[in-house]
């Protein structure tokens, strides 16, 4: 069994009134690609929010190498961020965001963060795109963009808002393709967002599957496994794009 | 063994976990690489490749050996690839030799196994294209005001037709935020406009005896120029911002194509109610305006100019007439379109994200500003002509 990397300690997780998780208990190992699901508004991405240490916990604990998840966004970054929407600094160029990390963290010459963005992003698929602004960019060329920032300060952890929604499936298919190749050559460790099964099934490792309804870890492994041999309708229903089950 | 001259930076950084060796044969040379190549390290190893560069010679091999690498990360194998083209860039010839499969596979996702293209030079804009890019932006912008006026009379015509597709459910909630909050901060600026102003002139006019002409400098000032001009002025300030950035937030989040998409025309349903609303409240607001700067006047006139209320009250009944105070309301009506148009129009033609937004914010209040000051220009102008 390899090191947890996170370590999430009955978490519960909402707003005010509101309880979208509660008492969550899971780890996430070096060299995961571990995926959070869930049907919609079950807290899918707040969890994610959680993780990286934007929102305080309503209880529990998170904690990254035994870091407590308050004090994850203090100081240099140990992981990268691919927020849903890309997130791009609007008004930046997309060389300058992804060099942004680069020239805040690191002592390294421009020419140097200049050489480093180009290999990001001609790894990403975006070679020439430095000085375009994130507005000039189609939807999946954002997220692409945000992946090469999230990678720029060569993080062993990056966490990706739903990666592939709103892509066509050929580039979903080559942004799979680099989640693999990150995580199987760079030895990267990826916390994933989404309710893609194709995705799910072609690149995840382990998952956990998080219900609404019960405020609940529904079912956590293996995806494939689950998929073929949970005895629970709704992770059955999930993952066999059904309706509910009827009792 | 050749070894790294000295001049180079160490091959070994302190305790770091890469070597870097360099041998020649017939064809050419190689760099022998060894240990750990990562991120940590980037800052020595790019110092160390940019000394190899800068020794090697026009159209030299030199190849790249990594055969005793243990590790390669995304960050070091950025620097290599970086290397490797610009030895391409200047004739020479760099490829990958001796790899591991696992290292040889970073070399493929970072493409250091491909050609290397001809960077594109990118071509310096001289000052005739600057300024013919500007002259084109200035009559795109111009072509934008003209269109948005095109549509909002067209859609002004449909108002009068149809009332209920204005949104008047809007006017009172934005009658509200943009004419009672104001309130306090115009009665505060114009009261100060007054009493500085009276200030300023009692001491002149006591020099020649003509103190009781503050109320006639105070009234006529107040209601014609100062009481209208202060108040639009804070109102472009507030409501004229809010309404670009609201509009501008709204357009680039897709708002107002959603709108559309839903059958509602954003000029009704989104200007109308904000051209409406300013329209009615301004005028009130100047009239509270005048009111508090001819008040700022009294303040002075009692307490620095020896003079009576009443005193001060009969010669300002005497100096204002009904016009002055109806040219400045007629003016402020003036005001309140303009403010309203500009800053919804510039928030409707927002582009980009919250720069755009920024942009168009900063746009609708300076050039609103700038039509405020030319509309009273030309008014003062048009009275005198009127003779009034």
């Amino acid at each position: 069994m390899s090191e947890p990397l996170i370590e999430v300690v009955d978490l519960t997780i909402g707003w005010d009134q509101t309880v979208l998780q509660k008492d969550a208990s899971f780890t996430i190992e070096r060299g995961d690609i571990f995926i959070i699901l869930g049907g919609s508004g079950c807290g899918k991405s707040t969890m994610m929010r959680y993780l990286i240490g934007l929102e305080k916990p309503l209880s529990g604990e998170v904690h990254h190498h035994g870091v407590a998840g308050q004090k994850l966004l203090q100081g240099r970054p140990e992981f990268g961020v691919m927020f849903q929407s890309g997130a791009l600094l609007g008004s930046l160029t997309v060389g300058e965001n992804v060099a942004l990390p680069l020239l805040s963290w690191t002592e390294l010459p421009v020419e140097a963060s200049e050489a480093i963005v180009e290999a990001k992003l001609r790894l990403v698929g975006l070679q020439g795109t430095e000085n375009k602004m994130p507005s000039e960019l189609s939807g999946g060329m954002k997220k692409r963009a945000a992946i090469a920032r999230a990678m720029a300060l060569e993080p062993e952890l990056i966490f990706l808002d739903e990666p592939s929604a709103g892509l066509d499936p050929v580039t979903a298919a080559e942004l799979d393709e680099l989640i693999l190749s990150l995580n199987d050559r760079l030895g990267m460790t990826l916390v994933m967002v989404t309710h893609d099964l194709d995705s799910i099934f072609k690149v995840g490792k382990r998952c956990i599957m998080l219900d609404r309804a019960s405020q609940s870890i529904i079912a956590r492994g293996d995806p494939r496994e689950l998929r073929d041999h949970s005895d629970d309708p709704r992770v059955r229903s999930f993952f066999k794009r059904q309706p509910p089950e009827s009792p | 063994m050749t070894q790294i001259p000295a001049s180079l930076p160490p091959p070994s950084f302190a305790g770091g976990s890469f070597k870097i060796e360099q041998r020649s044969d017939a064809r050419g040379k190689t760099l022998l690489f060894h240990g750990r190549l990562t991120f940590a390290e980037a800052e020595p190893l790019w110092h160390a490749l940019r000394a190899y560069k800068q020794r090697a010679k026009k159209r030299e091999r030199m190849d790249l050996d990594m055969s005793g690498v243990e590790w390669l990360d995304g960050g070091a194998m950025a620097l290599l690839a970086h290397f490797r083209s610009e030895l391409y860039r200047r004739g020479g010839r760099a490829e990958f030799v001796g790899a591991s499969e696992a290292v040889q596979e970073i070399i493929r996702i970072y493409r250091g196994d491909q050609p290397v293209r001809a960077k594109k030079k990118k071509k310096a804009r001289g000052t005739l294209d600057q300024l013919g890019e500007a002259t084109l932006a200035i009559r795109s912008e111009l072509q934008q005001m003209l269109a948005f006026l095109g549509q909002l009379l067209v859609a002004l015509g449909g108002v009068l037709r149809q009332p209920k597709s204005a949104n008047l459910r809007e006017l009172l909630p934005t009658m509200e935020r943009t004419g009672a909050d104001a309130v306090p901060i115009v009665l505060l600026i114009n009261f100060l406009v007054g009493l500085v102003m009276a200030f300023q002139a009692s001491q002149q006019l006591a020099r020649f005896g003509a103190n009781i002409l503050v109320a006639d400098l105070i009234g006529i000032s107040v209601t014609r120029e100062l009481g209208p001009l202060m108040t639009a002025i804070v109102v472009c300030g507030r409501s004229g911002a809010a309404f670009a950035a609201e509009l501008g937030s709204m357009r680039v989040n897709e708002e107002v194509d959603a709108l559309r998409t839903m059958g509602l025309e954003p000029m009704r349903f989104l200007v109308a109610p904000r051209l409406f609303a300013l329209m009615l409240v301004v005028p009130l607001l100047t009239l509270l305006a005048d009111l508090v700067g001819i008040l700022g006047g009294l303040v002075v006139a009692v307490t620095s100019l020896d003079l009576t209320y009443v005193a001060y009250l009969n010669e300002l009944k005497k100096a204002v007439t009904p016009w002055d105070v109806g040219s400045g309301i007629i003016k402020s009506v003036l005001f309140a379109c303009a403010i309203a148009m500009i800053a919804c129009q510039q928030g409707l033609a927002t582009e980009g994200g919250a720069e755009g937004v920024g942009r168009r914010t900063t746009a609708a209040v300076v050039s609103t500003l700038f039509a405020l000051i030319m509309i009273d220009a030309l008014f003062t102008v048009f009275f005198r002509v009127l003779g009034r």
